[in-house]
């Protein structure tokens, strides 16, 4: 039981950061407003997360400028990749054994 | 946090993986219609070969311009009815009709569909007309194939259906009419159908 918890990932214990990562897993790449509208996320509270994910290397940041207007898109690193997939992996083990 | 928790964030993951990755308003019923499109359009073309003088079709005259006509109204409503179809099912569905996964879709189906409908005009234009019907079929499903990594899995299956015939096809030329129709019509409406079974009529 304690090796499970020991995989279960701190910086995903969070719905918006785990659906960021969800996301960024099966697209490309997606920009600021897609994963908005996906998780029905303030500004503040998704450029949080965002920061948070970026702080451990697990998501990587893309700013550029579209005309005038910023325009952010997020990809999931090789890092984040692998350790979400241990996460999952972790959390489906846990249901099991209850 | 409880394993119910575990379990919600699990279901909450696989939702969003789909959401954001997959086009799901897709319609089935415009898989059936496009089908009796393409019927109705190759039952015209082979009346219009019947009729004419020679019984078979020169690719010359008046009766060739017909069945261009006749190809490219089949293709205007089968594609007007999808997106009209399409439109409707993702209003209901409360989805976004033109994001960036549409896109990505559109374009993942348009390229290799019009790279296949240039290079069809232009062997036609050197009197290479043998392949037509297995080149629109192959192209066809290739569309189909690239853009299925944005839709949910039954288009791809299509694709594979369509690319097969195509090079049956390939190999006899000479029904390459009864392949088309094979092809473009009774495999729309039978994937239409499923389709329609599996996730419209819920």
């Amino acid at each position: 039981m304690k090796n499970i918890i020991l995989h279960i990932n701190k910086a995903f214990d969070h719905r918006i950061r785990l659906g960021i990562m969800s996301i960024l897993m099966v697209n490309e790449y997606a920009d600021f407003n897609t994963l908005k509208e996906l998780l029905g996320a303030t500004d503040g509270n998704l450029a949080s997360h965002t920061k948070s994910l970026e702080k451990v290397d697990f998501i990587k940041v893309e700013k550029q400028f579209i005309g005038r207007k910023p325009n952010t898109k997020y990809y999931a690193t090789e890092l984040g990749k692998q350790e979400f997939k241990k996460h999952i992996e972790a959390l489906e083990k846990l249901i099991k054994n209850k | 946090m409880s394993s119910e928790n575990y379990l919600r964030d699990i279901s909450e993951i696989k939702h969003l993986m789909n959401k954001s990755s997959k086009f799901i308003s897709l319609s089935g019923l415009s898989g059936i219609l496009a089908g009796i499109y393409a019927l109705i359009g190759a039952g015209f073309a082979y009346w219009l070969v019947a009729q004419s003088e020679s019984g078979y079709l020169i690719l010359d005259g008046k009766v060739f311009r017909l069945i261009l006509l006749d190809l490219i109204l089949v293709g205007f409503f089968s594609i007007g009815t999808a997106i009209y179809l399409t439109t409707k099912k993702a209003k209901k569905n409360n989805q976004k009709i033109w994001d960036s996964l549409t896109k990505r879709l559109l374009t993942s189906f348009i390229v290799p569909l019009l790279a296949g409908g240039i290079y069809i005009v232009i062997i036609l234009n050197q009197q290479r007309y043998g392949q037509t019907g297995a080149l629109m079929l192959l192209f066809y499903g290739l569309a189909l194939l690239s853009a299925s990594k944005y839709t949910l899995g039954d288009v791809k299956y299509l694709g594979y259906t369509q690319i097969i015939i195509g090079l049956i096809c390939a190999i006899f030329p000479v029904y390459g009419f009864w392949f088309w129709v094979l092809g473009f019509g009774i495999m729309h409406i039978v994937y239409g159908t499923v389709m329609y079974f599996k996730y419209d009529k819920k």
